[in-house]
């Protein structure tokens, strides 16, 4: 005897587990005063560098904490932990993004109250992260003037997510014969509301920009 | 390429709807994923059978409904679905709009099960 097939409705979010343990996640940095920050670009757009000049500037004033992940290697942490700040290596082991089960399993034994900012180094990828809450409060997509003025178009669905745009490594532009109205209106068109500032962590320029940007966002 | 984690969680939610409504074999999941959802449709079928095997979603058929990036623009009123989503601009008034209604879907949306 066959049964006929029936419809079972569903309708839920692919990722709702992780949504779940993202939206725990934020909850508990809301309730210790904690503004946590998910940076993403493709590898070696400068996030290491741009976060070990931020956490060097923005540590005079807050208590600032960074989690960092990379498929292998605790380099980066090893490189941002000489900026004074609290800041812990998550290796994913070849998992090509962060997922929030590893944000709060390399939180364990931290106490967030005792912190202002966390910054949440992505691994270096323009795709796969965006798919995962890590319970962030603000979602910071670096460009690198050297990457091509129409990456954000090639990246629709990565520079649509994000609430700042972060164009990096500015003291290189001449020579990457960078276009900024060009890059600026690739990024305006997939995103016509994003905010933009342009920064080099090797000069300081836009450092003050970036830094307010956080300030306005924690206070928010 | 994190299509096969997303497989494992669609087959994992799939699973456990199935035997919930106490399903023995799923045979068809009807799948809706957005344009900006950074995810391959062939790339997740392709991971969906690997993820499938021993649970009751084995040999099942993916139905994927790919939904275009779908925007509101103010000074129209209107909700209008964009021909690319390179260019986030009211395909009537021409004018730049980020009011996203629909294009970061990953939902499993029913199955069909005997």
């Amino acid at each position: 005897m066959s049964e006929s097939p029936r419809l079972i409705d569903v309708r839920q979010n692919v990722l709702s587990k992780n949504d779940q343990l993202a939206q725990g996640l934020r909850a508990r940095f809301d309730a210790a005063g904690l503004c946590v920050l998910n940076l993403l670009s493709s590898p070696g757009a400068g996030k290491t560098r741009l976060l070990e000049e931020t956490l060097r500037r923005l540590g005079e004033r807050y208590k600032v904490a960074a989690l960092v992940g990379d498929l292998a290697t605790d380099n980066d942490a090893r490189r941002l932990a000489r900026s004074g700040a609290r800041v812990r290596q998550i290796e994913t082991g070849g998992l090509c993004h962060l997922e929030a089960d590893l944000i709060a399993s390399h939180l364990e034994g931290w106490d967030l109250a005792g912190f202002d900012f966390l910054f949440i180094e992505n691994v270096g990828n323009l795709v796969c992260p965006t798919s995962y809450d890590l319970g962030e409060h603000g979602r910071v997509v670096l460009m690198a003037v050297t990457e091509g003025e129409d990456k954000p178009l090639k990246y629709p669905g990565t520079f649509q997510w994000a609430n700042l745009v972060l164009i990096s490594k500015l003291d290189m532009a001449e020579a990457a014969e960078f276009d900024a109205a060009a890059a600026r209106a690739s990024i305006q068109s997939v995103h016509p509301d994003a905010t933009i500032i342009a920064t080099s962590a090797r000069t300081g320029a836009g450092m003050g920009e970036w830094l307010a940007w956080l300030e306005a966002l924690r206070a928010a | 390429m994190h299509e096969l984690s997303i497989a494992m969680s669609l087959v994992q939610i799939a699973d456990e709807a199935a035997r919930k409504a106490e399903a023995t074999k799923v045979t068809v999941l009807f799948v809706r994923i957005g344009a900006l959802s950074s995810v391959a449709p062939d790339a997740l079928r392709f991971s969906f059978d690997l993820a499938a095997a021993g649970t009751l979603v084995e040999g099942a058929r993916l139905e994927i409904e790919e939904l275009p990036v779908r925007v509101f623009c103010e000074p129209c009123g209107v909700e209008s679905d964009l021909p690319n989503p390179q260019l986030f601009c009211c395909p009537i008034c021409q004018q730049p709009t980020g009011r996203l209604v629909q294009g970061r879907e990953l939902e499993l949306t029913s199955l069909e099960a005997i």
